[in-house]
Formats: C-alpha cells, structure tokens, sequence
C-alpha cells in the first residue's frame, strides 16, 4: 500500500523508509519508540555540535573584521561571549527542543539538515551545504529560501560590517590594504553550489521515484506533501495561527488567503536581502524565523531551531530592546498554550478561542522578535560606522 | 388440517409455498402469453418475551422480464421499474429504521430479525450491472433519484465520504456494490407514503390497510424496507425481470390494559391483544389484486417448548395441544380465529423444539365479517428467543476529544450448540465472524493498533484474524474500511477488537447544525454466520467558535499586516538621516518663506537654473531632485491652465 494511500503521512517517502521500521522495531522490554527516541536525541546532538562550530567561525570571523576595522580597542573583546557555546547550549537546553524529542517529532531530523546546510556553507564545505539544503528543502520545503543566504555565504564569507565601511575606513587611512579587505562576491563557488544541488537533489529524486514507483510516482509525492503544505488540508491545532484561521475563513477567499500568507513569506526575502547581504548568517536566521512564523504546520521544533541560531548573535544583538519581554513572552506562552489546549479539548471547558489566544501571543511574540532583532542588526552596524567615522553620517548601504 | 413438514427456515417456506398455490390471473394477460405480474401481501404476527409484538409486513411484486417494462406496468411500480432500467441496478436495499433492534430479547437467529433488523436511518446498498468507471456515477444518480422518490435525504450519500465500495461483506458483486448510511435520519410518516404508493392496493384494500400512522410510530421500533433483485433478461432486447419486496416491521407493545383489570393478581401475564387494539384498525378484504393475502401467527421455538411443558404439567397428556383439533383455545391462550393451516418447523435434532406458524387466508373475510385476530393469554409464559451465536456490541473508549479507541465486543450467547455442532470439525471447532466497519474520514483510525482480545487475553491479531481488507480514509474524499475475517474457538466467551484513533478537526462549514452533540460513526456490521448490526456510535468532535470568522480573520490579517510593515519600517528606517532632517528642519523653520522665494525664482527663471539661494549645505532637503519635481508640477500646471483656457 503506498504510504500516502491514507490522509496520514505526509512526509518524505525516505524519511519513511528509514524511520519507519524504528518505531515498529522493539527492543526487548523496552517501549517500541526508544530507537527513534535515540535517533532525534542524536540528531540533536549533531545539530548542537554543529551550530558550535559554525558560532566560533562566525565569532572568528568577527573579530578579524573589527581588527580589519581597527576597531578592537574600542569595542571591548575580551568581554565577547563565546557564541557558538551558547547557541549550541540554547538549542539543545532549549525545552522547546526537548519538548519536540519527547513527542517523538520529525523536526530534530528537518533542523539537523538545515544546520547541516549552514555549517557547510560557513566552512565552505560545498557538497555538504547543498546537501543540506536539497535534504531540509525536501523534508519541509520552507528552507528552500536558505537558498539567498547560502549564496551570500559562499559568495562573500561569513558575517561581516557592511563592506563599504571597510572603504571608508581605509579612505580614512589613505592606505589602500586589500589583504584587510573582505573578499568581493566570487561566483565560483556558488556555480560549485548549483552543480551540487542539481545532483543531489536528481538524487533525492531517483530515489523517491524508485520508492514510490508502484504507487503512482513522484507526483503523488508532491501532491501529498508539498501540496498538503501549501494548501493547509489539515485544520488540528498547532502552535500557529493559520489552522484557526482556515478553519473558519469562507470558502469563498480560502484561495486568496492561502496566497496572501505564502506571499508574505516571499515578499519579505528581497528587501531583507539587500539590507542584509553582508551578514548572511543573521539573514539565514531571520528567514528561519519568518519561515517558523508563517509556515502552514508550525512547531515547537522551529522555534527551536531559531532560537538556537539566535546563539550566533550574542555579541551583535547585546543592545536589542524588549528582550526580557520576549523571553518572559516565551516563557509564558509555552506555560499557558498547554494548559488552554488541555482545557479546551481535554476537559472541554474551554473553548477554541482560548488557545488561538496563545497562539496569537506566540506569533506576536516572534514578530516583535524578528523585527527587533533587525532592527539591532542595523544599529549594531550603524553603532561600527559611528565608530569609525566619528559622527552620524548618512548611510546609504 | 394440513400439516406440512417444511425445510428449516420458516421465511423460506412463507415465500416457496406460494409458488404452489393456485393463482388467479388479476392484472391483464401479456400478449405473448407469458408470465403476469404478480404481488401478494402476507402479514406475520410473531409475540415476544417482553411483552411486545412483533409485525412484520411482507409485499412482493414481481414483473418478468418483457420488452415493455419501464413503460407499461398492470401492478408493477413504473418508477421502480425506471428506476432499475436506467441505473441498471442489479440489486438493491434500501431500508428506513427508527430505533435499534433488541437482540437480546427479540432474538438475532430467526430469519426475520436477521435480514429485517437494520441499522437506524436509512442504510442503501446496490449492486450494479455495469462497468466499473461508472459506477460511482450511477451510485450518485440512485441516490438522488431515491431522494426524490421517498422524501428523505438520501441524496447526502451521493457524496464520496459517505460510501464505500465493501468487498465481501455483501453479496459478492466484484467492486460492483456501493453501500452507504445515514445513521441519523429521521424517519416517519413521509418516508412510508410513498413507499405505500409502491403497492399496487396502496394501503386502502388488503394488509397494508393496518397500517394505522399513529400506532405504527408509537412502536419501539420500525423498520421499512425495500430490496428488489433484477434477473437476467433471457433474450436479447428483453428489458429484466424485477422482484421487488417490501417489508415493514414493527415492534409494539400491545395495550394491556385489559388484561391487567382481568389478572390483576397475575403480573408476569403476556399482555393479549387483537389486531382492532394495536392497530385500530381490521382487515376488511384482501387487496383484489394479491395473488395471495395471508395472515400468519407464529410462535417461535422456545415459546412452543414452554407452552408444552406448561401443557403436560397441568393435564399429563402426551397429546400436543398446539397442533390438536382444539389449539385455538387451549389452556394456556386463545385465538380468536381459526387458522386454515398449520406449518410446523422440521427440526432434525430435537422435533420439541420446533416452532408453530398458524396461517390464516383473507379471502374468506370480506366488508362484513372483517378479519380480527387476536391472542388471548391464560397463563403466564417465559421464553427466550434464540439468540444468533454471538452477540455484537461497540463502545468507544478514551475521554477528550483528541483521540480514542473503538471497540467491538462479541459476547458468547451459548445458546446455539447445535448451530455449533454443525460448524464444527472433529478435531477442533471454529467460528467465522465477518465484521464489517466503516468509519468517516474526520476519524482518523490507525489499523496499526488493532488489538485483539479473546477471553480478556491479547492475543496477536494474525491467529485470530483470517483475512482482512483496509482502505484508509482520505480526508475529505473518502470513509475508512475495515472489513475482517475472524475466525474464533467455539469455546470463546468474548471477544473484543480495539482500534484507536484521533479526532479530525473540521472547517466551520463542515460542521452540521447541532455540532456539539456529536457525529454519528455507522454502525458495524457483524456476521456469524446471522448478519447483526451494533450500536450507532455517537462521536464527539472538538468544535471551533462558530461566531468567531470575522474577529478571527481580522485579528489574523491585522498582526500579519503589523508584522509586514514593522518589518519593513526597519529595514528602510535611517537613524542619522533621521535626526539629521529632524535639526535641518528646526533650522530652516525660520527661513521657510525666502526658501519658497528661491523655489518661485528658480521655476520662473527656467529649467537650467538651479536655485542658487538654495544653500549647498542644505542638499539634502532641496537638492536637484526635488527642484526638478517642482519644475516638473509647475509646468505641468501651466500646461493645464493653457489647455484649458
């Protein structure tokens, strides 16, 4: 029978394949999820050890700007935290991740192959990046906009200040270094990148073809999982707004919404792009975030995800605003969400309203975080050039 | 006095002997001289051990195959015969229940509960006798038309949710049968009119004129149904033969009020009734067109071996006073009529326990001497029906509204040994169940977690389970199947199959009415090898707030637009920009007006001079850009003024 033959699997034929037989497999005297249990706890892990790696690159990458900049001596370096210990201890402390182990969710796997595909573009490990990136956009489609990201990674290097200041700083100077400059956008590597990422994902595809061969092919694939996440078939409760909201919108504008709120994702990657471009990693990041905001199925597991990647940025985001508000926001919303939810289909003395409330909150919540942390982004940049140039000046970049 | 010796089944025997009986042509002979339509009327009257009575109305029309049919018809309905021809129905049943079938007490292995106790509402099924891409087609074509035919909402199985496509729990049809129910129809007066216009006598002549609408549904369960059968066409060009069988069955509780003032010292008495009391009504005639019109008591096995016992009791004879000169008055009850005949069961193994069937002929009752029968009880009686081998029940289990089990539970009723013995092998005895269950989409059941327990022990599903066929629910699109061959020790006392399942969540639309109390899942269908029907189950789902679209799309669009531009408000906002245009305009708040000066004399001098009053520091607010826009609007209103003027 093809995996997709009833309403209930609507993840890759792979993924299937390969995680199926351990939720069935049992070890004796032990309960038949342990295996799988053991593999999203690796999964983790890996992910972890990863999002170090890439934090201490990043960090790295960092301060060889600020030297480049000559700006060590006024920005205090020894008070840097180390930032890929942190995110990796946020995301594996996280309980939004821990909470997403327990439920035995597939999104350890979905954010291990989108750390996967960072880690390979930070370290320049090309076939692993678009490995990645094929892998993630495959399990879950939304990551296919790290695409950008990526680009710029490999284009340019790791986060960097923008690139003009750099040019003014040397105008300052009069000395014209190039070895201090960073480098210009090569495209070399990103032609490497596209080549990888056809073949990985031919391969992906030979593959699920191969496996779905019986069962009316790779159309079917997408028809059950793209298309069940672009459509919104299934209305059960999540952490998102959307189930609520295609729950009860007329039939009549289901069509328009369903474009409204994926075009929202869409529109905002341009102008983040352009203002962005030269912290790739903190683009990567913003995505994510907007990515685990707007997507159809959201899960705790995505706000794991990026909250673990907002690790990265300890030192840059120091001066963001309402960060206490939005971590006592977290706090409280992952208290009260459970509660309202059991409430209302539990002891069905609530109603549904009382949950959307809390989901409404988290998504506020993540709003006021992704606009924020921009916004700090773009200060912490201003805050270099003001640095370096002594006054306010106009910024055109 | 006839005493005929018959073959095990009575209801066999009620429809065989007809075929024997002399028939007199009513209706016009064929031109060709072949086999006439025919209808006959029967009617059974069946007592119960608590207190009820069973009727069961029985009418049958038959038109052979012929080259008109479907345009010309003596007694046949036309639109049944349409109906056959142009949805080319090989077989069919359609039957409308009110209330559920007690089997415990009304028995479950009697020929007649076992085809006639349906589930509630409405359930269809059909066979086709066409290739198979249309078949959904014409399924969808049937429904409606059946709507329209008897005033009931069965066009809601049009819809591809509601049926399924069963492939051996029906007659074997090869893909060809559709079944579908709507357990939650209600049933009444509207739906029997027009089931009654099918009679060829309507309900004005003959049985049908019993039917007395207030004391039909003041019953504890009715049942109507309608099964008709095409045969083959035996030439080419010749449209098919057409059964059509219609039954009514009907479980009252006669008025005992008469007996309770005659015995009041006798509680445990059976309530006597007559026709005149529980229907208010007699049978005045046979319908003229009825080949047959007959009225039949039956007193089933148990009764029969009790009546007995009690007989030999109290007189010490060997004679059996139920089938004596003197049966209609014996010490135990008194008919008030005379039958014409008397069957009596053949039974191989015990000729005790053999049930009476009493037939009484309408022909000889006419407008002046109306048929009336009636039962009067002497003595009090206890008896049990036979029960069907194993009794079905289902349950749901779970609380909340995220997730649950259903339950199917087949309890022993060791009251069948002998239906037993002849099922079993020498060495080891085994019992086939059939169940049969579908399930709607929105419950989302995991066949992984199908759990079987005999006699309260898990046992692995692939000992007890022969043969199974699952297709799961698609959401939206199509109900879930399950459909299983069991196959259990005779010794087994119970057995139960447990299947989880989660809750669908549905949009607003998709929710009826009356959406907090509940959704109906069908019932399931149990065979061994009598056909039982379990409980309807009644489904909670999680509701959302049906007054909430407008505040919930308002407050959605409202944060995502919020989002939207606080996000790009950051991204395009310029901190020393800002404050820089902030200090230029404190500045230039004094000179406002020779800034506009400037302004007037740069367009009045032309396009190529640039306000040179302008100060070069202030580039920022009135640079080249802005002059030329100005330029741009002044020309354009000269333009406008010379158009104009």
């Amino acid at each position: 029978m093809s995996s997709y033959a009833g309403s209930m699997y609507h993840g890759s034929p792979l993924l299937l394949s390969l995680l199926g037989p351990l939720t069935v497999k049992r070890i004796e005297g032990q309960p038949n999820h342990l295996l799988y249990s053991l593999v999203s706890v690796i999964a983790d892990v890996v992910s972890a050890m990863l999002i170090r790696a890439t934090g201490q690159n990043l960090r790295l990458a960092y301060l060889r700007s600020l030297e480049s900049l000559d700006l060590v001596k006024q920005i205090d370096v020894s008070e840097f935290l180390c930032s890929g210990d942190i995110a990796a201890l946020i995301y594996l402390c996280n309980p939004f991740t821990i909470v997403a182990c327990v439920g035995l969710s597939t999104s350890p796997i979905e954010n291990m192959a989108v750390i996967l595909c960072l880690y390979g573009a930070c370290s320049r490990l090309i076939p692993l990046a678009a490995f990645g990136w094929v892998i993630a956009t495959h399990l879950s489609l939304y990551p296919a906009i790290l695409i950008i990201p990526v680009i710029f990674l490999l284009g340019c290097g790791p986060d960097s200040p923008p690139r003009k200041l750099f040019l003014q700083r040397h105008q300052q100077k009069e000395v014209l270094n190039q070895s201090k400059l960073p480098p210009g956008f090569s495209w070399r590597p990103i032609i490497h990148f596209a080549f990888w990422a056809f073949l990985w994902s031919v391969y992906v595809l030979v593959l699920c073809g191969i496996s779905l061969k019986q069962f009316g092919g790779l159309w079917e694939m997408f028809k059950s999982t793209y298309g069940f996440i672009l459509t919104v078939e299934d209305l059960s409760p999540n952490i998102g707004v959307l189930w609520y909201f295609f729950a009860e919108v007329f039939e009549f504008f289901r069509n328009f919404f369903l474009i409204v709120f994926h075009v929202n994702i869409l529109f905002m990657i341009l102008p983040l792009a352009i203002r962005l471009r030269h912290r790739p990693c903190y683009l990567a990041f913003v995505y994510v975030a907007i990515c685990s905001m707007l997507k159809s199925y959201p899960s705790v597991g995505d706000s794991a995800l990026y909250l673990g990647l907002l690790g990265w940025f300890v030192n840059e985001l120091a001066d963001m605003q309402f960060s206490l508000f939005l971590f006592c926001g977290y706090v409280g919303v992952s208290l009260l969400s459970p509660v309202m939810h059991n409430l209302w289909i539990w002891r069905g003395t609530g109603n549904a309203n009382f949950y959307f409330t809390t989901a409404m909150v988290y998504a506020c919540l993540q709003i006021v975080l992704v606009v924020e942390g921009v916004s700090a982004m773009l200060n912490h940049d201003r805050k270099l050039r003001i640095l370096i140039t002594g006054k306010p000046q106009d910024a055109k970049s | 006095m006839a005493l005929l010796r018959r073959p095990l089944l009575l209801l066999l025997l009620i429809v065989t002997h007809q075929f024997l009986q002399f028939r007199i042509a009513f209706g016009s002979v064929n031109e060709e001289g072949q086999k006439q339509e025919e209808f006959y009327e029967e009617l059974l009257l069946k007592p119960l051990p608590d207190r009820k009575l069973l009727t069961h109305f029985h009418f049958q029309s038959s038109a052979p195959p012929s080259t008109s049919n479907g345009r010309h018809h003596h007694l046949f309905p036309k639109a049944i015969s349409q109906l056959v021809l142009k949805f080319q129905v090989k077989e069919m049943e359609l039957s409308f229940t009110q209330g559920r079938w007690n089997y415990e007490s009304w028995g479950g292995f009697d020929p007649i509960p076992s085809s006639n106790a349906k589930p509630p509402g409405v359930e269809l099924w059909a066979v086709f006798d066409a290739p198979q891409h249309l078949i959904d087609a014409l399924w969808k074509n049937l429904t409606h038309t059946l709507s329209g035919l008897f005033c009931a909402s069965i066009n809601f199985l049009e819809s591809s949710t509601a049926y399924s496509a069963p492939e051996w729990s029906f007659p074997p049809a090869s893909g060809k049968l559709r079944y579908g129910t709507l357990p939650r129809e209600a049933v009444c007066t509207e739906n029997l009119t027009p089931w009654l216009k099918l009679l060829p006598c309507r309900d004005k002549a003959g049985i049908s004129m019993l039917l007395d609408r207030p004391s039909i549904y003041r019953g504890f369960y009715h049942s109507q149904r309608l099964h008709l059968t095409s045969t083959g066409s035996g030439s080419e060009g010749m449209d098919p033969g057409i059964i059509l069988e219609q039954t009514l069955t009907v479980v009252l509780q006669p008025d005992s009020q008469r007996a309770s003032l005659a015995h009041a010292s006798e509680k445990h008495i059976q309530p006597s009734w007559s026709l005149s009391s529980i229907f208010g009504k007699q049978i005045s005639g046979r319908c003229v067109l009825a080949e047959t019109s007959s009225v039949y008591f039956l007193l089933d096995k148990g009764l029969v071996a009790e009546l007995e016992h009690i007989h030999k009791e109290n007189e010490k004879s060997e004679e059996n006073v139920l089938i004596s000169e003197k049966f209609w008055n014996n010490p135990s009850f008194e008919l008030s009529a005379k039958p014409d005949r008397i069957f009596i069961e053949e039974s191989s193994l015990l000729s005790k326990n053999a049930s009476v069937l009493y037939k009484f002929e309408i022909e000889k009752y006419g407008e002046s001497e109306p048929f009336d029968l009636g039962l009067f009880w002497k003595t009090p009686v206890v008896w049990l029906c036979q029960q069907a081998p194993l009794h079905a029940n289902r349950f749901l289990m779970g609380s909340g509204n995220e997730r649950g089990a259903i339950a199917i539970s087949l309890k022993s009723t060791q009251s069948s040994e002998g239906f037993m013995g002849s099922n079993s092998n020498d060495e080891r005895c085994e019992l086939r169940v059939d169940v049969f269950q579908v399930v709607p989409w929105y419950v989302k059941v995991y066949f992984h977690s199908l759990q079987v327990f005999v006699d309260q022990q898990p046992k692995a599903v692939s000992d007890i389970i022969e043969k199974i066929h699952v297709s799961p629910s698609k959401d939206k699109v199509s109900p879930g199947v399950m459909e299983l061959v069991l196959t259990l020790p005779c010794s087994v006392s119970s057995a139960v199959l447990t299947i989880e399942f989660d809750k669908g969540f549905l949009h607003i639309d998709e929710y009826p009415p009356d959406a907090n109390q509940g959704f109906d899942i069908p019932s399931a269908i149990e065979k061994s090898p009598v056909m039982s029907y379990t409980e309807v189950l009644l489904v909670p789902l999680t509701t959302p707030d049906f007054s909430m679209p407008y505040n919930v799309i308002t407050i959605t669009c409202t944060v995502f637009a919020l989002y939207f531009g606080s996000l790009l408000n950051a991204l395009r906002r310029r901190v020393a920009e800002e404050e820089r245009f902030l200090k230029d305009k404190a500045a230039k708040k004094m000179d406002r007006i020779p800034l506009l000066l400037s302004k007037l004399s740069a367009k009045l001098r032309g396009r190529h001079l640039e306000g040179p009053q302008a100060p070069p520091a202030s580039s920022s607010f009135i640079n080249s850009k802005s002059v030329l826009k100005v330029i741009l609007i002044a020309g354009l209103a000269v333009y406008w003024q010379y158009y104009f003027s």
